[in-house]
């Protein structure tokens, strides 16, 4: 191509508009960096090994931790992804494969609504359904609410990523004799997987930060909590407890527990896309 | 097994095939399948009726009291029993729509940026690193704008925009650091990862044929971007709006923190406001009397409306822009 | 489709299972660790003021150690949540910093057809902070100029309302900037107490709850955001408590009482004022402490109550809990300096003791 052609309008658009596309993204980027350092700056100098180890301790006194706010989030989150990621794929699968009519247009439409409820009041529908009836806070309680937390943004992704897979893909498994299922499972879903757990990711990593939820349904325990049916710490609600706080040690404490939900959600990241990496399918660059 | 020959079809024999016995169907999962996740479907509409039906009924004594007034009143006095939900609804979309109209750009253009131009491997850790900014607790996000944000607006940014644009309304008064403005710039840093992300993923997934095709009659990069691969991009991307305003519209904890919390209208974005999704938040857990606390319910069924209808508008508007696959 | 080899593939699967079923293994393991020697311990759930809780988390560790075997949860969610959740029965006992009304107990009673006492365990306060452009001194405000700033009617810093109450003092004649609470809350409910007493016009207009509709200010969330937008901007005037203003190191003003003198919120003159208020202390300890008689009284201190239920179903957890109130308003009550809390007098700690025989159990 001479340099004549494309004309110079288009020559200079593409150079104006490409750079702005690279202004964004160093827009983002930066404002990102400079949180994450700030966090990884404030929280990482304020973790010690207590932080890990112990219960917390009242204020004014030392070697206080978070133990038990760490594995009671780790439960909450089990718990939320036993019910929020079956629950959101498998209707993204629907409405990505069966998805025409009005049943799986209100189901769309539904999905957005429930993504939209704010997080508190959430937690005021699971505490008159699950809490008021048993008389006592649990985590159980709390997982159910980040678990329908969950679905919505698990399932429009995963309905998005099944989509973009192109129809070829399709026809192809059915002309070879598969049925819609046998397509769907072994075809389509591996070829949009990376897309599939990207979603599923960012929704864990939201979700493990949501304090609301939690206030009234997890509640909080200073201690160790046994089994489903009492309440537990969580991190997102000690941070929020020590933030709002007085003492310079809480504060201290808040910013080390995000600092560790942090990097929990990046080992976690980190290790479901090695085992889930593929190459991208041919007809993708 | 008698299904083997029985079901290959080729498109264009005119005889139908045999028709399968229900157990040659069920084992070949179609069924199962469906049921399955047709079932995961249903679930989550029972929720969603379920949640709506218990906002109903727990709101049921200020829907009585005040029916539509609650709508277009501004009174809010937890003291005297009087609630109007106005600077509510008024404060959740406008801060929603302005953080919209601000990551909105900026995201798609850092997604373009990172699908089409940057080498794949410094795509990846970048992208990687901007969806962490989605496990960011929300109240370490409110932090973040008191200490940092808020200064920052204060000092440099407000001021400038105050002496450029400062004959409009909405660019006027005084600024105290908390605002409708300061709320929809946290909000919009939290949601620009979603917008990133997902619209990243599909423009990735765009087939390279459909590149191909516009490269072929000479067009520049930024055109087949804008013109090719954007377009067929398009609903997932919007996608991904959806569900940033949705995370816009329900935040509670940053925008508290950095709202103003003052129940009020005001036509400048520099004053300070209040969302629905905050004063629920500020005040549910220490609300007691019946009528105080199923106003705040009321307020979380509005949000709900609110929701509805805009969800509903731009779906409309999508409508139009049906093209192949007529998903809605 | 991927180009990943079979073997990779079967690896990874195996690799996913094998780390998930670890995961659970771990986490079913610290779970059974975690609840300690043998039997279960006996857990007390608690809920309340934010104000209390670092009283409550002092006690329930200090507690532990001398009866090891019981664990006391208490959770800050407010004092109106206190008063919700026990009255909900979710949690075995309260936390507030204002007292139930007629109405609330009623509820209460109706939902778990018991009487819910009253007992205070501690004293606060609630102090005004302020952030004046040249000013380092203590101002001091009177009751007055305190509601006119409040209402809104007392608009800049060099009002002679004010400016009277602290001469030689170089006011500006800047618009006043008011900072009150946005959420629901005790402090909040101390405050617009004490308006209400000495401003008339208060009680009508706006009136005393946790949460009210102001009439002017910016709402900051919790003690640390109405701290912060203070200290952040120039001309403004708050309310935190006192606990918090010492811990943070504010300057904060004095209070007109009473007697007209102009008090500084601390230990002692928040025990002044609820000695000022036991000689007509009620019997079930609902009263309100602020604008105590007294001369050294401070007049915006508060007690802060445990609320107990006077029937409990289980009898252990009962006896329990009965025996924890015994020791935190006796032995309990040596914590309470360090904290920045005002411990209770004598006279009110034995009226108490007289109460804690109501309880059936």
């Amino acid at each position: 191509m001479s340099k004549k052609y494309p004309p110079r309008y288009k020559q200079v658009t593409n150079v104006v508009m490409l750079s702005l596309t690279g202004l964004c993204a160093l827009l983002v980027v930066s404002v990102l960096f400079f949180i994450l350092g700030y966090l990884i700056w404030n929280g990482a100098r304020s973790l010690n090994l207590a932080f890990f180890t112990n219960l917390p301790v009242p204020v004014g006194q030392v070697g206080g931790g978070m133990a038990n706010a760490i594995v009671g989030s780790m439960k909450l989150l089990l718990l939320a992804s036993a019910i929020g990621i079956p629950v959101g794929v498998l209707g993204g699968i629907y409405l990505a494969e069966f998805g025409k009519g009005l049943f799986p247009s209100t189901v769309r439409y539904m999905t957005d609504l429930l993504n939209g409820v704010p997080s508190i009041v959430m937690g005021i529908f699971v505490y008159t359904l699950i809490v008021l009836p048993q008389h006592h806070f649990s985590a159980l309680a709390g997982g159910v609410a980040l678990g329908i937390m969950m679905i919505p943004i698990a399932l429009r992704s995963t309905e998005g990523f099944l989509r973009a897979v192109p129809n070829t893909l399709r026809e192809g498994g059915m002309a070879l004799g598969a049925s819609k299922a046998q397509t769907v499972a072994k075809v389509i879903i591996p070829a949009a997987m990376h897309g599939i757990v990207t979603g599923i990711l960012l929704d864990v990593a939201r979700v493990a930060g949501e304090t609301a939820p939690l206030l009234f349904t997890s509640f909080g325990n200073q201690f160790w909590s046994q089994g489903w049916n009492q309440p537990t710490a969580s991190l997102p609600v000690m941070i929020f407890n020590y933030a709002i706080s007085p003492y310079e040690d809480w504060h201290r404490q808040a910013w080390a527990a995000g600092f560790v939900l942090l990097t929990g959600v990046f080992l976690t990241n980190i290790f479901a896309r090695i085992v889930v990496s593929t190459k991208r399918s041919p007809a993708r660059r | 097994m008698a299904s083997a020959t029985t079901t290959t079809q080729t498109v264009g024999l005119s005889s139908p095939p045999e028709k399968l016995s229900i157990m040659a169907r069920l084992r070949k999962g179609d069924e199962i399948a469906f049921l399955v996740t047709f079932a995961s479907a249903l679930s989550i509409v029972l929720i969603t009726v379920l949640l709506v039906q218990r906002l109903w009924a727990d709101s049921v004594l200020s829907r009585h009291l005040f029916s539509w007034h609650f709508l277009h009143t501004s009174t809010w006095d937890p003291v005297q029993d009087q609630f109007g939900a106005l600077p509510f609804i008024y404060g959740t979309v406008v801060t929603a729509l302005l953080s919209l109209v601000m990551a909105v750009p900026v995201g798609i253009g850092a997604a373009i940026f990172l699908a089409e131009l940057a080498p794949r491997k410094v795509s990846n850790v970048l992208t990687f690193m901007i969806e962490l900014l989605a496990a960011v607790p929300s109240v370490i996000f409110g932090l973040l704008g008191i200490f940092i944000m808020l200064p920052l607006l204060n000092h440099y940014i407000v001021p400038i925009i105050q002496q450029i644009f400062g004959f409009l309304p909405i660019f006027q008064g005084k600024f105290y650091g908390v605002s409708y403005f300061s709320a929809s710039c946290v909000l919009a840093i939290m949601i620009v990862p979603f917008i990133v992300s997902i619209s990243r993923e599909v423009l990735i997934a765009v087939p390279q044929s459909q590149r191909e095709a516009m490269m072929a009659l000479g067009a520049t990069k930024w055109d087949v971007t804008w013109r090719a691969v954007f377009p067929y991009a398009k609903r997932g991307i919007i996608g991904s709006i959806f569900l940033a305003l949705a995370r816009a519209l329900g935040e509670t904890m940053a925008v508290t923190m950095v709202i103003g919390n003052v129940p009020k209208i005001s036509a400048s974005l520099f004053a300070p406001g209040y969302t629905i999704a905050a004063v629920i938040a500020n005040e549910f857990t220490e609300a007691t009397g019946d009528l105080y606390i199923s106003a705040l319910i009321e307020l979380g069924l509005v949000l709900f409306a609110v929701t509805m209808i805009i969800n509903a508008i731009a779906r409309i508007l999508m409508l139009g822009m049906a093209r192949q696959e007529s998903t809605l | 489709m991927g180009s990943v080899s079979f073997e990779e593939f079967m690896t990874r699967r195996l690799l996913l299972t094998g780390a998930l079923t670890a995961a659970v293994l771990t986490l079913s393991i610290i779970g059974c660790k975690s609840s300690g020697s043998g039997s279960e311990p006996v857990t007390l759930n608690g809920a309340g003021s934010t104000f209390a809780y670092p009283l409550y988390s002092a006690w329930s560790s200090e507690y532990a150690k001398l009866h090891p075997g019981l664990q006391i949860n208490y959770q800050s969610i407010g004092s109106g949540g206190g008063i919700r959740q026990v009255s909900e029965g979710t949690v075995d006992f309260g936390g507030t910093d204002g007292p139930m009304t007629e109405q609330q107990l009623a509820d209460a009673k109706s939902k778990r057809v018991t009487n819910i006492l009253h007992f205070p365990v501690a004293l606060g306060a609630d102090v005004p902070v302020y952030n004046v452009p040249g000013v380092k001194a203590d101002l001091n405000f009177t009751a007055n100029a305190l509601a006119g700033i409040f209402l809104g009617k007392i608009a800049k810093w060099n009002d002679p309302e004010i400016a009277k109450a602290n001469p030689g003092v170089n006011l500006p004649p800047d618009q006043i900037v008011v900072c009150h609470r946005s959420d629901g809350s005790g402090t909040t409910y101390v405050w617009v107490d004490y308006l209400a007493k000495v401003s008339p016009e208060w009680k009508s207009k706006i009136g005393v709850a946790t949460s009210v509709s102001w009439p002017v200010g910016i709402g900051g969330k919790g003690n640390e955001g109405v701290a912060g937008f203070v200290r952040q901007t120039p001309n403004s005037i708050g309310y935190v408590e006192l606990v918090y203003a010492i811990q943070n190191k504010m300057t904060y003003g004095e209070v007109q009482n009473t007697t007209d003198k102009f008090i500084k919120a601390d230990l002692n003159s928040v025990t002044a004022a609820a000695a000022g208020a036991v000689a007509s202390m009620p019997a079930d300890f609902r009263v309100s402490i602020t604008n105590a008689p007294g001369a050294d009284a401070y007049p915006v201190s508060s007690f802060t109550w445990m609320l107990v239920p006077q029937d409990f179903k289980d009898a252990e957890k009962g006896k329990a809990l009965k025996a924890f109130l015994l020791w935190g308003i006796t032995d309990g009550q040596a914590s309470t300096q360090k904290l920045s809390y005002a411990p209770l007098a004598k006279s009110v700690v034995d009226k108490e003791l007289e109460l804690i025989k109501t309880l059936h159990y």
